[in-house]
């Protein structure tokens, strides 16, 4: 089971109001690479793991994930909770305003709502922690991304931290792998 | 914010902060499970969260439900600020 901590893994700043960058960070809320997608990935293919790492990692990368989503909507809410209509309609919210006011929703920045088909349980390990890796890399990527275009430095600090965490995650993947085909090659032995 | 907020989102932070240590070195030991010196450094960070979390929760309430941590009267768990709401 999952018990609930009141409090985030990290702080959530913001220097003001900002539809445009709450818009932005809902790639990481419900897009393809996102933190549900991750948290779910993760939470999904540790069942059928072959070793007790894997599955521990799994689970405890997993449920990180599901902080970092949670860090996500913060941003979010702080970013758009003291906009105005006026600065609703010019970063062009209206679309996403009309339908969810200014609740969050669980879709990518460019308006698809989340799907299952963002991440894969193919029946086999290696090609499972493989995609995990991928999965990072890609997150990161997206980070990348957003602090691009991002003009607020406290909502920037938020996002390098979270970025961080995709490389560590990386690490930690990259070393079960290693766990899991050791684990395949003593078992061929017998 | 008044004073009393600004005082629980400082207390906030250094659990957040003791925790983050936690649950880094918890994914670096499920790869390096026999290495001593970042399990003694675990422990040490588990016990420090754990004496942050008991004197927050004197203050402001559980920080988790579930039966984790006992509540005084009223249950305090529903209390604002929840976690997107605390101004850091």
């Amino acid at each position: 089971m999952w018990i609930y901590e009141k409090k985030l893994e990290y702080p959530v700043r913001v220097s003001c109001p900002n539809p445009r960058l709450a818009k932005i960070v809902l790639e990481q809320y419900g897009g393809a690479d996102g933190e549900a997608g991750a948290a779910n990935r993760y939470l999904t293919q540790r069942y059928m793991m072959p070793t007790g790492m894997a599955k521990g990692v799994l689970t405890d990368i997993g449920t990180e994930e599901l902080a970092h989503w949670e860090i996500i909507a913060t941003l979010f809410y702080k970013l758009i909770k003291d906009a105005s209509i006026d600065q609703i309609k010019k970063a062009g919210l209206e679309d996403y305003y009309v339908n969810h006011g200014k609740d969050v929703y669980l879709q990518s920045a460019g308006g698809v709502p989340f799907t299952a088909a963002y991440f894969a349980t193919k029946g086999d390990p290696v090609a499972n922690l493989v995609e995990d890796m991928a999965a990072e890399q890609k997150a990161r990527a997206t980070y990348e991304h957003i602090l691009t275009l991002s003009d607020d430095p406290c909502v920037n600090e938020t996002i390098k931290f979270l970025r961080e965490r995709e490389v560590v995650h990386f690490q930690r993947f990259g070393e079960v792998l290693d766990n899991v085909y050791t684990f395949m090659n003593t078992k061929k032995c017998f | 914010m008044n004073k009393k907020m600004s005082q629980q989102a400082k207390m906030l932070k250094e659990i957040m902060s003791y925790e983050f240590t936690a649950v880094d070195l918890n994914l670096y030991l499920d790869t390096h499970p026999c290495d001593m010196k970042a399990l003694a450094e675990y422990n040490c960070v588990t016990h420090q969260l754990d004496i942050l979390k008991r004197a927050y929760e004197q203050c402001y309430g559980p920080l988790a439900a579930f039966g984790s941590t006992p509540s005084q009267f009223p249950w305090m768990w529903i209390d604002e600020p929840w976690p997107w709401e605390v101004e850091f």
